[in-house]
């Protein structure tokens, strides 16, 4: 039995909720997507299965829509509005991303339905909050990030340049992450209780939330945080993070050497690959290596030689990656006790022996396309209530049959 | 107000953002968050502890503005776990809790005696959540992370970026944030098992699983169609991702590093737009298909006419017209002259008891009937002692004198 096993939730298609969606339907919930007739506009978002374009063909849509049962309703006539009705007697989560007052005017709003249902949860997820008229002014992820906060903090040291906003829509995955965390604290709450409640997310509020230091910085010292290449913004300038190792690809090369453990695996890294005789400095690394009491960066501007000792680090590191490949320069440093990462592209990250170790490759029968999909697995591991897709997404007015049938 | 968690009991070891940040959610929900910390080294597990930025000129252990971001409404407690006092202490604090929480390195806690076998001989039913970079299972489970290594290796880095450049990346821990937001949920669907079954479970979680998850679409491309994104053209992720949208991008505003997000959507918009530039080269861009092969050639057209223009004036004109737009905000902007964000009141004000009145994030959530509620800053270093060991284990203010002068606490 999967956590939410049993808990029905009813979502009002749309692209900036169908991640929500997603997590709790993973997690054993039913999650019944409601659709206007032709379907909701994200079936026609590309990357499409073998590039053909087709309504049961999209990725995107297969990806956020997989373990729910889909139906398609016209909210716009009395049949459609009665079905829905009926679909809310039966369900504890009504999951929207509706203009701020449509369904107010439908009389399908909350006040209306907590007495169809009592103990229903009502989560709206919209740009701005229930409340604010902005939320019904078109958006898209790029201008929600903009407003939110997180490209301001993201970009390159060259302020010419144009600030950047991260793919594949964490905006919306943003908004989607507090829409679940509420749910879940809702549930806890109705449990015994058996009170329900409506819950206002604001997407851009959210993003305003998932900044770290930019906002912090404001709020506590009124200091604003400059964009930096491939590193935390900061209010001040920070030394560069990113490394170009001999195969073209990127490293992280996170905090730089402090401590004698370091510095001692380092110089004997350089001494495995070869490179200690073309590295004179190695013989501050050993000095590192042999440091007594705290090494203070902290005097790093007054002292000649724990300023020696830390280029050396910073250094011997540049000449490795410049020898190996990411991935050699990641796993080495990683052993010598460094955090350091690899630069992954997605599909390269997918294919690492990590992950697929860890299971994250997951099988889904297609008997649709005949064939069986690989899909990205697990973002958690509960072992007693396991995450699982446990059905592709479904087809257009797929399950119409089956859910009103059940009820007549 | 009742409180939608209250009732819930958290014995803490969190830290940072990773952790913190998730169970700093459930304690704004009315959840007793009982953070442990280290008396020897003054809880710099956490090594935002006493960190920046500083409200004033005074600095210390207890006076970290991001510590106190992270930590607001914890109860927090010393243990120092190297006695056998402080580890029966421990032991009575998980007996009374319903999870037990952490995000060290993998193995830290099952070193100090406090692994999930352990754990489930003190409490049968007990929640374990671990958070760590790679988990504790597979080949990099030894391995340390903080947030940009998380970034980097789950592909989130590697697709932030302009063409020709290297990876621009996320500024901030976004991987912190966010696994913190996946702790939350793994703890919460954890306690809601054990409502329904009675069972507790221990939770193994990897923020670089849940990293490469954000790539959804992105692995199936590869996974269906074999499609990679790095390619030899190059990332611009300021441009559309999925739907075919131009212009789509962040252009310059008048004033210095001034910027204004810009999506259009279709031909309506385009023609909206037009209409509001009113410059000849619109014309070769009436086409759809114009647009989009020509996407460099438009956004250097789109940077000629906005840069003479003001950000929020942009903003407002194009909204008028219903086409998608935003100035990017900087910090100041959208905290203190956005009204969106002050009517939803976002940034509450706290009292830290060293600190004094700071304000802090809120959540961008409202409940109608159990509302979050910020009362607290942070803990001070073993500012509940007392409350928590004599109210919570039925000690005498005596016993934790003793506890304090034999280094136990």
């Amino acid at each position: 039995m999967s956590a939410l096993t049993g808990i029905r939730v009813i979502e009002l298609a749309s692209e900036r909720i169908s991640f929500a969606g997603k997590l709790l339907a993973d997690m054993g919930a039913d999650v019944i997507l409601v659709e206007p007739p032709g379907g909701d506009p994200s079936r026609r978002y590309p990357p499409f299965v073998d590039d053909e374009p087709g309504e049961n063909r999209s990725l995107y849509f297969m990806h956020y829509n997989t373990s729910k049962r889909g139906v398609v309703l016209d909210m716009n006539d009395a049949t459609g509005q009665e079905r829905f009705r009926e679909l809310i007697e039966g369900a504890d989560i009504l999951l929207e991303s509706e203009p701020t007052t449509r369904l107010g005017t439908l009389g399908l709003d909350y006040e209306n339905l907590r007495h169809i249902r009592p103990g229903l949860i009502h989560v709206a997820v919209t740009p701005y909050g229930r409340h604010e008229p902005l939320s019904d002014v078109p958006c898209t992820d790029l201008t929600l990030m903009a407003a939110g906060g997180p490209p301001w903090s993201c970009g390159y040291d060259d302020h010419s340049l144009p600030p950047v906003r991260g793919w594949g829509n964490q905006g919306y995955n943003t908004g989607c992450h507090y829409a679940v965390m509420s749910i879940l604290t809702a549930l806890l709450h109705r449990h015994g209780s058996g009170i329900g409640q409506f819950i206002d997310v604001s997407i851009t509020a959210a993003l305003n939330v998932t900044t770290e230091a930019a906002s912090y910085s404001w709020l506590v010292a009124q200091e604003t945080v400059q964009r930096q290449t491939g590193r935390h913004a900061a209010t001040q300038q920070t030394g560069e993070t990113q490394m170009q190792c001999a195969d073209g690809r990127y490293v992280n090369t996170g905090v730089p050497p402090r401590f004698p453990r370091e510095f001692a695996n380092l110089h004997a890294w350089l001494t495995e690959v070869g490179l200690v005789d073309e590295f004179p400095e190695a013989v501050f690394l050993e000095m590192g290596a042999n440091w007594e009491g705290p090494f203070d960066l902290s005097r790093i501007a007054t002292d000649d030689t724990i300023r020696a000792i830390f280029i050396a680090g910073r250094e011997a590191l540049q000449l490795i990656a410049s020898r190996v490949s990411a991935l050699e320069f990641f796993t080495g440093c990683q052993r010598a006790g460094l955090s350091v990462g690899v630069i992954y592209s997605p599909e390269e990250a997918f294919e690492d022996e990590h992950f697929i170790a860890r299971g994250f490759h997951v099988d889904v029968l297609h008997e649709d396309l005949g064939r069986t999909i690989t899909y990205p697995g697990a973002p958690y591991q509960l072992p007693a209530s396991p995450w699982q897709i446990s059905r592709r997404a479904p087809h257009l007015g797929e399950h119409n049959d089956e859910i009103f049938q059940s009820r007549e | 107000m009742t409180s939608a968690l209250s009732g819930f009991r958290i014995c803490d070891f969190t830290g940072q953002l990773a952790g913190a940040g998730a169970t700093r959610w459930l304690a704004t929900f009315g959840a007793e968050v009982i953070r442990i910390e280290d008396p020897v080294n003054e809880g710099r597990w956490d090594i935002l502890r006493g960190g920046s930025p500083f409200k004033d000129e005074r600095r210390g252990i207890d006076l970290g503005g991001a510590f106190n971001n992270h930590n607001p409404n914890k109860l927090g407690i010393t243990l120092n776990l190297r006695t056998e006092k402080a580890k029966e202490i421990l032991r009575e604090i998980i007996r009374e809790s319903d999870a037990v929480t952490e995000n060290f390195a993998a193995g830290v806690l099952e070193k100090w005696g406090f692994g999930y076998e352990s754990l489930k001989q003190i409490k049968p039913d007990i929640v374990y959540v671990s958070n760590c970079g790679f988990g504790h299972r597979g080949p990099y489970s030894r391995f340390k992370t903080w947030g940009p290594i998380v970034q980097a290796v789950s592909g989130l880095t590697f697709s932030s970026a302009l063409p020709g450049m290297p990876p621009a990346g996320w500024g901030y821990s976004y991987m912190d944030h966010t696994g913190g937001y996946y702790m939350a949920m793994a703890i919460m669907l954890a306690l809601i098992h054990r409502q329904r079954t009675g069972e507790g479970q221990w939770v193994d979680l990897a923020c670089t699983d849940a990293g490469l998850s954000l790539n959804g679409p992105a692995l199936l491309d590869w996974t269906v169609n074999g499609r990679a994104m790095r390619t030899e053209q190059g990332i611009n992720s300021n441009r559309s991702q999925f739907e075919a949208m131009a212009p789509h991008g962040i252009y310059p505003a008048a004033g210095e590093d001034n910027w204004v997000a810009i999506s259009c959507r279709h031909d309506d918009d385009w023609r909206a737009l037009a209409a509001l530039i009113e410059e000849d080269w619109c014309s070769e861009f009436n086409d759809a298909s114009a647009r989009q092969g020509a996407q460099d050639k438009l956004d250097d057209c789109m940077k000629a006419w906005t840069s003479r223009h003001d950000k929020f004036d942009l903003e407002r004109r194009l909204r008028e017209q219903a086409i998608p737009a935003a100035a990017v905000q900087k910090p100041q902007e959208r905290i203190d002259r956005d009204p969106t964000t002050q009517a939803f009141g976002l940034w509450p004000q706290t009292h830290h008891t060293e600190i004094g009145d700071v304000r802090v994030d809120g959540n961008p959530v409202h409940f109608s009937e159990t509302d979050w509620k910020i009362d607290h800053g942070a803990p001070c270093l073993g500012e509940h002692n007392e409350k928590v060991l004599t109210e919570l284990l039925g000690m005498s203010v005596d016993e934790v004198r003793q506890l304090r002068e034999e280094g136990v606490i």
